[in-house]
């Protein structure tokens, strides 16, 4: 009797570790970068490219970002959601696209320039936009990937709450769901917000 | 027809290998550097596909990687300032050698605890099987009478 208990228990509690570990996602791996300020940049506006935008511009506010490209999939899954979004929210959300050009293994980059990669750049993430609506405030280009490296970007889309002292408070990989952003964004956002 | 299969696969293989090596030989000028971003990037997983360091992994993020390590090394970073580099953005999960720490203590001392589990069930059960063999007394002068007559009995048939 007492044997069969050890070995039934054993069992069990086999099955509850697999279980956990069998329903963990392997893709949601903590950020390092929750708590700490969000890190600097200085990017090129896709609607005004002679200008440029940094977090230190949207000091004061809560905001977010969101990394997207034209070329991923699963950024159209959430862009409903970030339209839906962006009609109510009071809050900025920029759009920070990652490799537009590059990052779509259709080219080969060896034989485009850089201001033909930033034109193409340009075009393509405004008519992305068009085609499916804009739901940023704006959006800043980041051609090379290297702003998305500085913020551990390693599978888009991305999306960063921010607080007013530009501090990391949030961050949730692979696409928003509605789920997410009525049970997690929307009361951060209105916390972070008071 | 199968040999034929084969030395297409082959061939597919080696063009791949081949593809990926100029993209990158380019870059690899310094031997010296290129066999720093070897032991490098060797110790740093791809997060794109989780299972491979950023050394086998021909995903766009490891060879962006790749090259920011190789930058880094130009810039004469040291190994441990280029490591600091990636944990800070992605996190203690980039290392294939987790630091010991609060958070990957389980981790470390999993297999330990489970090895000293298993060496405590096994002290156990030896010593009862010990004690069970211990307590056999020699027969009492009945028990042996009655022992023979059985073993009479079955010489017997």
């Amino acid at each position: 009797m007492n044997r069969y208990f050890w070995i039934l228990g054993g069992f069990a509690a086999l099955v509850v570790l697999l279980a956990i570990g069998l329903n963990l996602n392997p893709r949601d791996v903590p950020s390092p970068l929750v708590g700490k300020p969000a890190p600097a940049f200085s990017l090129n506006v896709l609607a005004k490219p002679d200008t440029t935008l940094g977090p230190k511009d949207m000091q004061g506010k809560v905001w977010l970002l969101n990394v997207w490209a034209s070329w991923c999939i699963s950024c159209r899954q959430e862009h409903p959601v970030l339209v839906n979004f962006s009609k109510s929210s009071k809050v900025p959300l920029v759009g920070l696209n990652y490799k537009e050009v590059r990052g779509d293994g259709e080219f080969d980059m060896g034989k485009i320039s850089a201001a033909d990669e930033k034109k193409l750049a340009f075009e393509r993430a405004e008519k992305w936009l068009a085609t499916h609506g804009d739901p940023y405030t704006l959006t800043v280009m980041d051609l090379d990937g290297r702003v998305g490296i500085d913020y551990g970007v390693y599978g888009v889309p991305e999306t960063y709450v921010i607080d007013k002292a530009g501090i990391i408070r949030m961050k949730h990989t692979g696409p928003i769901t509605p789920d997410v952003l009525s049970g997690k964004i929307l009361p951060l956002i209105a916390e972070l917000d008071k | 027809m199968i040999k034929r299969a084969l030395v297409f696969a082959l061939f597919l293989a080696s063009t791949a290998a081949f593809g990926s090596e100029i993209n990158e030989a380019a870059q690899a000028a310094d031997p010296v550097a290129e066999k720093r971003l070897q032991g490098l990037s060797e110790e740093l997983r791809c997060l794109v596909c989780q299972n491979q360091t950023i050394a086998d992994s021909n995903a766009e993020l490891a060879v962006d990687l790749r090259r920011e390590i190789r930058g880094m090394i130009k810039d004469g970073k040291s190994d441990k300032e280029i490591v600091d580099f990636m944990v800070v953005r992605y996190g203690d999960f980039v290392l294939y050698r987790p630091p010991v720490k609060g958070i990957t203590l389980l981790l470390w001392g999993g297999p330990i605890a489970l090895l000293l589990i298993g060496l405590y069930a096994l002290l156990r059960y030896l010593r009862q099987r010990a004690g069970r063999l211990a307590d056999d007394q020699p027969l009492t002068a009945d028990e042996a009478r009655r022992a023979a007559a059985l073993l009479k009995e079955i010489d017997q048939k």
